[in-house]
């Protein structure tokens, strides 16, 4: 439920001139915790953002951001053999919450890449694959042509990572997608968007 | 999640309670040093940070120039760096061109500059609608960005976190440096705010 550009019916923006960095002491402790634990359970951040990604839809969609985290983070100890969904549950006093099992898999490509095959100006088409477990390729974006406009270092596929296949690098690009392109009858001239995506998400024209 | 009634459900304080107490026990969690950290962000990362970035930018032109070719750098150089600012990316309004950021997939940010994130960048809302009505929504908002002004909405998807420039406004030719921070919003680094 996570992936969330583009999606129609949320209303307005609920904004607010400032706020505190945590509104409530839960909201610190849950920071806290994220930062005190997802380390020594043997996680990483793709592990991290997938195990709020697999949350119930319906529950992501009703929770705040913190109990995002406060799930995700927990889902990860269970995950790790540090609690069972019981004693959770005996200690809470009432049911807590988890995300789903993780169903996704690592991608066939493991090979590690530091060399930019595109360059600034180029126009790529996205990849449509749609994989199950953890990607930082937008859904708005696959299968759609965009052009290059910055070039990244070389930095750790969060797809790899997020599903035990440890640290391998591949070009990253910023590239630039017309709302027309993106949105079609329902996109607006003058707007663009960028997204930044490594070289394995895209392919030629 | 779905077969329990949300009335089922325990409180959020008592969940946090629950699985910070078992980790505490089982020694995987050690509050005193992660306390620290909170206090960090807390204390010392937050907008005003990223304003006496673009107050520098806006008095130095030299400055301006190493920030808009190597943000990271530029930044560091007035002291803020650290995670989620490790690859930053400055991008600069104009009277042709209009900057906002999001994170459609979940809350990137640039911490070292901006701090955590506000509410309503984590929720659906705007991270739905950023990037396919930025015109229609930042106008709800109070931000009316003309038709021939371009919008460039930038996803942080990856590694890259994102600073806007906004425009110096005018009639702040005799401000000092440290005035001119105090004018440079949060939201007006995000995009959502033109000064």
């Amino acid at each position: 439920m996570h992936d969330l550009g583009g999606l129609d019916g949320f209303g307005p923006v609920e904004h607010e001139e400032t706020e505190p960095a945590f509104a409530e002491d839960w909201e610190r402790r849950t920071f806290r915790f994220m930062v005190g634990s997802v380390g020594p359970l043997g996680g990483n951040s793709g592990m991290f953002r997938h195990s709020i990604e697999r949350m119930d839809p319906a529950h992501y969609l009703s929770s705040s951001y913190w109990e995002h985290w406060l799930t995700g983070v927990t889902t990860m100890a269970v995950e790790a053999g540090a609690v069972t969904q019981e004693e959770l549950d005996r200690r809470a006093g009432g049911h807590f919450p988890l995300s789903r099992p993780d169903r996704g898999v690592l991608p066939d490509d493991l090979t590690a890449r530091t060399k930019h095959r595109y360059s600034v100006g180029d126009t790529v088409r996205v990849r449509e694959w749609h994989p199950p477990g953890h990607t930082r390729a937008p859904r708005y974006v696959q299968g759609k042509c965009g052009s290059i406009v910055r070039i990244d270092p070389a930095s750790n596929v969060s797809d790899i990572e997020a599903h035990g296949g440890g640290f391998v690098t591949d070009p990253l690009y910023c590239v630039r997608f017309t709302s027309r392109e993106l949105w079609g009858d329902g996109g607006n001239d003058g707007e663009v968007v960028h997204v930044d995506l490594f070289e394995r998400y895209l392919q030629e024209a | 999640m779905a077969d329990h009634r949300p009335e089922d459900l325990a409180p959020v304080e008592a969940r946090i309670a629950a699985i910070e107490a078992v980790l505490v026990e089982k020694g995987i969690l050690d509050i005193d040093a992660v306390d620290a950290i909170v206090a960090h962000f807390e204390n010392n990362l937050g907008p005003m940070n990223g304003a006496k970035v673009v107050a520098r930018a806006w008095a130095d032109p030299e400055y301006k120039a190493r920030l808009m070719s190597n943000g990271t750098a530029a930044i560091a150089e007035l002291g803020f760096s650290g995670p989620e600012g490790d690859h930053m990316v400055v991008v600069e309004n104009s009277s042709d061109i209009h900057n906002l950021v999001v994170c459609t997939l979940c809350s990137c940010y640039p911490w070292p500059t901006l701090g955590l994130p506000p509410k309503w960048y984590k929720a659906p809302a705007y991270r739905a609608r950023a990037v396919r009505e930025p015109r229609t929504m930042l106008a709800e908002m109070g931000t009316v960005i003309p038709d021939d002004v371009e919008i460039r909405v930038w996803d942080s998807s990856a590694e890259a976190r994102y600073l806007v420039l906004p425009m110096r406004p005018a009639g702040t030719d005799d401000l000092s440096e440290e005035q001119l921070a105090g004018i440079v919003t949060r939201d007006s680094m995000i995009g959502v705010q033109q000064l």
